[in-house]
């Protein structure tokens, strides 16, 4: 079986400085692939390589070959419809200064859907999915930006999901947001995980435990250790660092 | 139980002590001196708008602003100046607002930071630094001479274009640098490409301070003398009285501030109210002109959705 995401030997830079290390791991199809590390160890960047936004940014530069589904990202051709296979959630929530139903219609509408019938069922679909419909269903036409934090985060949510990505990446999208709503998505995140692959990124170790069936530890842009999750909250990771990572005790 | 009595703390109350006075007294100083020079800079403003105003509105009327000057400028009225001003800033603005707010939006969504870019900024940076002088030769050398224009509204409203396209592309990056980069990056990840997110995102939340650099251009073009001296204007010109395109696009023609020049130096005779007159009808439309700028965009900032 292909692998859906492969990342073999990835390098990256900012300018002069380093973030990747040469890194290489791969991310089973529908599975939940859990990325942990302290800041600064290049889990954002990864996932911005991954979409191709990496290179807007001025004096980037990158080596090594990631794949999705077999493809090179960096040959192919329609990088947009790339950027549609793949859901992108940040950790501060974006809702751009649109009304929410818009928020949520953007993607479908730039990939040229116009159907209104269609645009209104996959709006609700997704912002029932990120646990947001039922406080938004009666105002729709105000805007996005207006509504708190966590609502936003959830509306980042179901934008990332409106245009049916194949892979959703998650980079600690619970920053902004409440415990209980925290679980409610991460209830979804489960259901989910049967139409899609999920790469979560967080600094909860603990909810990476609760989520991912593998995850990778990454630190100063070099992998210390990538198993299944078991292994790597099981007491015996094979890095020490692992261990005194997940249990807090990390200096 | 001792231990504990002495560890309650005695309240301490606020001491104004002589540090605390010297302080409070330098904050006044402070304060005192950047508000004298608010009014030592308001002062002569107000003093030459009241004397303009003062002196040349009793010459001002309907009759004054609609017909042609006449008996060699030192009667009548400035019909064919306001209107060559009126059509010198429509036809540059039309060539240099597009032209800026485009290369604007070029220069800060699409470019990557390289040398041509750096070369580009450079330049931009330059020309709004060229004397006016230099934009009226070369308008003269370029588009009068060697693009074979002649010397007319189109050759004088391109130079203005050249000279005030700098102010267009700084305040329109200006205003596309304040929408957050967040947003972009948030319309990437979704697939959008760069077009539909400046069409979408950027733009819409950009406008009010696009409009507002273009705006104020208008208000330099106006002003402006030296440039369409030497590619367009003249000193006397008599037109159709009462009809708005009584000039043609290469015909010359006259401007409101070349006029205050000339009846200021050039025309013996002329009551001493005339430039005052012409001077009042040139700043009152400018100030107008400005005030809407204002308004525009508090207008627009208060529809401002983030």
């Amino acid at each position: 079986m292909v692998s859906k995401i492969q990342v073999q030997n990835l390098r990256t830079w900012y300018g002069e400085k380093q973030v990747h290390h040469g890194i290489s791991f791969h991310v089973e199809p529908n599975e939940i692939f859990g990325i942990i590390g302290p800041a600064q160890s290049g889990k954002t960047t990864l996932l911005r390589a991954i979409n191709r936004t990496f290179e807007f940014t001025a004096g980037t530069r990158q080596e090594g070959v990631i794949s999705v589904d077999g493809e090179d990202v960096k040959r192919v051709r329609d990088v947009y419809e790339l950027r549609r296979k793949i859901g992108m959630v940040a950790p501060l929530p974006v809702g751009l200064p649109l009304s929410i139903y818009d928020n949520v219609a953007f993607a479908p509408r730039s990939a040229g859907m116009r159907n209104k019938g269609e645009l209104d069922e996959l709006v609700e679909r997704c912002l029932t999915q990120a646990a947001l419909w039922d406080e938004v269903k009666d105002r729709l036409d105000s805007l996005g930006t207006k509504l708190s934090g966590g609502q936003q985060q959830r509306l980042t949510i179901a934008r990332a999901l409106s245009h049916q990505p194949e892979i959703l990446c998650l980079d600690e999208f619970s920053i902004a947001i409440d415990p209980v709503t925290t679980m409610r998505i991460e209830d979804v995140l489960k259901v989910l995980k049967k139409d899609m692959t999920i790469i979560l990124v967080t600094n909860l170790v603990q909810q990476a435990r609760r989520l991912a069936a593998r995850t990778m530890f990454l630190w100063n842009g070099e992998i210390i250790e990538c198993d299944k999750t078991e292994v790597i909250f099981g007491g015996k990771p094979a890095d020490k660092r692992t261990h005194d990572y997940v249990n807090g005790i990390f200096g | 139980m001792t231990m504990h009595a002495e560890a309650s703390p005695t309240p301490v109350p606020f001491v104004v002590n002589d540090a605390v006075r010297r302080k409070m007294k330098h904050e006044k100083i402070a304060k005192g001196i950047f508000a004298t020079m608010i009014v030592l800079m308001l002062l002569p403003l107000i003093g030459i708008l009241g004397y303009l105003v003062s002196q040349g509105a009793p010459l001002i009327s309907w009759d004054f602003l609609t017909t042609n000057p006449a008996k060699g400028m030192t009667q009548g009225g400035i019909w064919s100046a306001l209107l060559g001003t009126i059509w010198l800033v429509i036809v540059s603005l039309c060539i240099s607002a597009p032209m800026g707010v485009m290369a604007a939006v070029y220069l800060n969504e699409y470019a990557r930071d390289n040398w041509f870019t750096r070369i580009v900024n450079l330049a931009v940076v330059n020309l709004a630094g060229v004397p006016s002088i230099v934009h009226a030769l070369f308008g003269m050398g370029a588009f009068v001479l060697f693009f074979d224009m002649g010397r007319g509204i189109l050759a004088a409203s391109l130079t203005l274009a050249v000279m005030t396209m700098p102010v267009v592309i700084t305040s329109t990056r200006e205003a596309l640098g304040a929408v957050p980069m967040s947003f972009r990056e948030a319309c990437w990840n979704v697939g959008a490409t760069k077009w539909q997110t400046i069409w979408k995102i950027v733009l819409p939340n950009s406008i009010s301070g696009i409009l507002t650099g273009v705006i104020l251009e208008i208000s330099r073009k106006a002003g402006e003398t030296v440039p369409i001296m030497f590619t367009g204007a003249v000193f006397f010109k008599k037109i159709q009285e009462g009809d708005f395109f009584a000039y043609g696009l290469n015909d010359q023609c006259m401007a409101l501030s070349m006029h205050l020049y000339t009846v200021t130096t050039q025309v013996n005779g002329a009551p001493r109210e005339l430039p005052f007159a012409v001077a009042t009808v040139l700043i009152v439309s400018i100030i107008l002109i400005n005030s809407t700028a204002i308004a525009t965009r508090a207008w627009l900032r208060s529809r401002k959705k983030w």
